[in-house]
């Protein structure tokens, strides 16, 4: 069934470039991934279902001629077979209706399906060749994606910055994947599971992991790509790309760290707790300042990464330190959250894209008003929002509460460096999710709530079934990974297991509704009951007061304080919204700068408020490196310039040199 | 058995004293002003004209205009449902806990935020942002406490600390100290007194809150306002569970020793009332932008409770 659905992603990707011209094929190629979604979809969860150890392996005579495709799905495969396709099942309903709106849908078709296979095949990987082949896929059928909406100048830009990135990205794997082999070059994972390297060669690769995987997933500094690339594909891509490209990333890190390599060291899990605290605060700091939906989406993606890594990091130092118990409560931790943000960004993004066929418009500063003219999205929205925001009795929530539960075990490590890293991880981890629910505050705030900003949004209407239906199974599940939190834990025990070496239930103690992590004492939740308890309070607070009080209700014009003002711009706007934020986080990290012109007494002109903000990443990193490189791109330009003679002697230097080298390799 | 009716005598404790208790606050402002005030049981009247009073809402109000009032209502009942007041014995508690209690307290700001900006005016607006800011940094602020109370006591529920710190597993440490200064601070900001906010004024550059909510008649209003009120008293049965919980009834108390720890909370909780009305009466509130120095600091204290956990340990 698996590969028989992979077959199928190739068929359609092929079908959609031949039958580009006809108008049905959009719509039928994004139905056919739909069902092969479900179907992978289907395999994963019957795999999950399975004993813990069971693997299916197989080896496919494709490659090189002296090389196999070698293809094992465990159940940590598995698990992520279910992110990817639950968000790609999503996003293919949703470009059923969706990618006829597009611009050029020739340019989304053929890739969309292409985009799909290759996520799959990364999962299913077991050699490097086979890996680096479908990362490749991933990366560059994502690419043709990000450039479909060719015209328009950004995303040529964001195009080519992505490429160079992900270039960087796979040369880092592949050189990793090399260290990890040895001098034998045996490129199985079998062969690498098995081979034990030094500590220089361990760390090597451990490093080349973090630098290629997690510029993949957007760690800060290595984030600079994933704002440019993810809002210029088209609104459903974009989703796969938030949601899913980077839950793929951060698979290759757990496969590569926890289960290549078992034996990564604590320091590690420092590093990777510390770049997790500082990606998560900068991701949603740059996401409060932004204007444009899709862009702040992208930079929230940035900050769930770091959430995750953190989690990620601990569990190794716990690892390290021989607290599997804790371990294993990290590592869940971690990998919920991967599950609940592939499912509320997906969500979300789905939701920018369904604005933007109503409007046309994907700036915070000409929406508003959207609720009530796009009921059904604005409630599905509204779900997501108070789902990223980490907000009970919804998803995020669960998945926060075990990182903070992890964290709040932190102290019991043994390293110094550790028990006083792990509060300040912590507050950054706290500043990152109080600040996450400001960030959502505010887009859904300004876009569908209000009076409309523009023309745009005053005659928005609702978008097609297919197009909320997507959206609404998305908004369920926020809903339901929330409220029975227990199940899903159970399910990721047989994920765990083979990593952390202890199959760990996290409701050990208090039995099903209760999450009670290792011990009854320690303080638990219950999502379950909590939705319950809430609801007859929220259900007999209504009745009560429509007992006591009156019902009558009267519309009127607003009050605002005896200010009847009819501008819709007179409303607090995204820019007015963030103004404080930015004056108290912003002033020292990106240098936020404001300056109000007024103008002169009798001038008629209007008074003008200037933004300035610095990116320290862009401007301190790459913008050196690009200097760097321009620099020496000059020096090296005059050896285009010399004479015969000069190049001759060049040439005559460089075989003495060439010859020295062997002679001492010889001796 | 027991479990279950302590925790319905405790819901609805709750809900019951809350506009007592602030109609004290007020009084006790009042008296310390040089006027009468009101009787203490003014807040119960204020409540009851407002639902007999018909609601007017805005024409570009959507839906989650009037659902917020109940949202946020029922978030913060619900999270006064599981902090201990006169027994810790409820049945809720294990359902949340501290870290959990904080994200009840974020939802229902959630709503009042969105509800601020959901007519379109500018006041609305800016209470939301403003409101947003102080969550921003109160929230970790709080999350820090609790981390070092968790470090303190091995649990972050606040029946299991309560009955930690009631069997004399810990002692008067520097760690507590600073966490109570750390909780009293967030408390301040979270109910929106002074220095953070005036719960008293109407007048327009000043509010944060009353921005907020200031397109609300009726009903909604009166939700709001018992919400607001609700909030003072859960914080206020925080504080005491948390950093003095004598006198709480344990699991298995016979009714005199419920009564006393019903007394004792009472006791406590007017105690905190005087303390929070003799604070708001001798300082001023601060400007905006001084928020973040305030709740900064707020949050440091409550980094170094941990620091100094470590080193008390060490040495």
């Amino acid at each position: 069934m698996l590969i028989g659905a992979l077959g199928t992603l190739l068929v359609l990707a092929f079908l959609g470039a031949v039958l580009g011209r006809d108008k049905r094929t959009p719509a039928l190629v994004h139905a056919g991934c739909l069902v092969a979604s479900l179907a992978l979809l289907a395999s994963g969860l019957g795999h999950l279902g399975q004993p813990t150890d069971a693997a299916t392996t197989m080896v496919l005579p494709i490659g090189l001629p002296w090389t196999q495709a070698h293809v094992r799905v465990d159940n940590l495969a598995a698990l992520f077979m279910v992110i990817v396709n639950l968000s790609a099942a999503a996003a293919s309903g949703f470009g059923i209706a969706y990618a006829g709106h597009l611009p050029e849908p020739r340019r989304v078709t053929p890739f969309f399906p292409l985009f799909l296979f290759g996520m799959n095949a990364v999962l299913i990987a077991d050699d490097a060749f086979t890996f680096l082949v479908s990362w490749e896929f991933m990366s560059l059928a994502s690419w043709a994606l990000v450039l479909s909406d060719h015209t328009r100048a950004e995303s040529r830009r964001a195009a080519l910055v992505y490429l160079t990135m992900a270039a960087f990205g796979t040369f880092s794997l592949l050189t990793c994947f090399g260290v990890m082999a040895g001098p034998g070059g045996d490129y199985t994972f079998a062969a690498m599971r098995a081979h034990s390297l030094g500590p220089v060669a361990g760390s090597l690769a451990v490093l080349l992991a973090l630098l290629g995987a997690g510029s993949k997933a957007g760690l800060v500094p290595l984030h600079a790509w994933l704002p440019l690339a993810h809002p210029a594909a088209p609104s459903h891509v974009s989703a796969l790309m938030s949601g899913v490209m980077t839950k793929v990333a951060l698979y290759a890190l757990i496969r590569i760290l926890m289960d290549l390599r078992g034996d990564v060291g604590w320091e590690w899990g420092a590093v990777m707790m510390v770049v997790g605290g500082i990606t998560a605060v900068l991701g949603v700091l740059y996401a409060v300042l932004q204007d444009d939906i899709k862009t702040l989406l992208a930079y929230s993606t940035v900050e769930n990464v770091g959430v995750v890594v953190i989690g990620l990091g601990l569990a190794i130092a716990f690892k390290a330190d021989g607290k599997t118990t804790l371990a294993a409560l990290a590592l869940v931790a971690g990998l919920y959250h991967a599950i609940n943000h592939s499912v509320f960004k997906s969500l979300l993004f789905l939701g920018s894209g369904a604005v933007m066929t109503a409007t046309g418009q994907r700036s915070l500063g000409v929406l508003g008003g959207l609720l009530n003219r796009m009921p059904w999205t604005g409630a599905v929205m509204l779900v997501g929002s108070a789902a990223i925001s980490a907000l009970p009795p919804l998803n995020g929530f669960v998945s926060e509460w075990l990182i903070f539960r992890a964290l709040f075990k932190g102290p019991t490590l043994s390293h110094w460096a550790m028990k006083f890293g792990v509060p300040v991880v912590g507050a950054l981890l706290a500043l990152a999710a109080a600040l996450a629910a400001a960030g959502f505050v505010r887009a859904f705030g300004v876009a569908f709530l209000g009076r409309p900003r523009s023309a745009e949004a005053a005659a928005a209407r609702e978008v097609p079934a297919p197009m909320t239906a997507a959206m609404a199974v998305l908004a369920v599940l926020c809903v339901v990974l929330g409220a029975i939190p227990v199940t899903v834990t159970k399910a990721l025990d047989g994920v765990i297991e083979p990593l952390t070496g202890v199959r760990f239930s996290v409701s050990a103690n208090l039995g099903w509704p209760w999450l009670s992590p290792v011990s009854s004492d320690w303080g638990s939740y219950s999502g379950t009951v909590l939705v319950l308890v809430g609801l007859s309070l929220f259900t007999f607070t209504i009745a009560l007061v429509h007992r006591l009080g009156t019902r009558a209700l009267r519309r009127a014009d607003a009050w605002d304080c005896g200010h009847r003002e009819s501008l819709p711009d007179a409303q607090y706007s995204g820019q007015s919204f963030a103004q404080p934020l930015r004056r108290v986080f912003a002033a020292t990290i990106f240098r936020a700068r404001e300056r109000v012109q007024m103008p002169e007494p009798g001038d008629c002109g209007p008074a003008t408020h200037e933004v300035s903000l610095v990116d320290p990443v862009w401007q301190g990193l790459y913008a050196s490196i690009g200097r760097l490189v321009d620099y020496i791109a000059d020096r090296v330009n005059h050896l285009q310039f010399l004479t015969v003679r000069r190049y001759l002697l060049m040439m005559f230097g460089t075989l003495v040199f060439l010859l020295l080298v062997v002679a001492i390799r010889q001796q | 058995m027991t479990a279950i009716l302590l925790q319905f005598a405790h819901i609805l404790l709750v809900v019951a004293l809350a506009p007592l208790v602030t109609g004290w606050v007020r009084l006790v402002k009042a008296r310390l002003n040089g006027r009468c005030g009101p009787s203490p049981f003014q807040p119960y009247r204020d409540l009851y004209r407002l639902l007999q009073k018909e609601a007017v809402i805005a024409h570009s109000a959507s839906w989650i205009f009037r659902a917020a009032p109940y949202v946020t209502f029922a978030a913060v009942w619900l999270a006064a449902c599981i902090v201990p007041t006169f027994t810790t014995d409820l049945l809720l508690a294990p359902a949340a806990d501290l870290i959990a209690l904080v994200a009840l307290l974020g939802l229902a700001r959630f709503w009042t935020a969105l509800a601020g900006m959901d007519v379109g005016t500018a006041f609305g607006g800016l209470g939301s942002s403003r409101e947003m800011l102080i969550a921003s940094l109160a929230e970790p602020a709080m999350l820090m406490v609790t981390f070092s109370l968790s470090l303190l006591s091995g649990s972050t529920s606040a029946a299991h600390i309560a009955a930690f710190v009631l069997s004399g597993g810990i002692g008067l440490s520097v760690s507590l100290g600073l966490a109570l200064a750390a909780m009293v601070m967030v408390a301040i900001a979270e109910n929106g007194r002074i220095p953070i906010d005036n719960p008293a004024t109407h007048l327009e550059l000043t509010m944060v809150h009353e921005a907020m909510v200031l397109e609300y008649s009726g009903r909604h209003l009166a939700m709001i306002e018992a919400a607001g009120m609700v909030r003072l008293t859960l914080f206020m049965a925080l504080i005491g569970c948390l950093f003095m919980p004598w006198g709480m009834a344990r699991p298995g108390a016979d009714l005199a020793e419920i009564a006393i720890g019903l007394g004792a909370f009472l006791g406590k909780t007017f105690a905190l009332g005087t303390v929070l009305a003799l604070f708001e009466t001798s300082i001023a509130k601060m400007r905006v932008f001084r928020y973040a120095d305030f709740l900064g600091g707020a949050l440091l204290l409550a980094l170094l409770a941990t620091i100094f956990h470590y080193v008390s340990e060490a040495v």
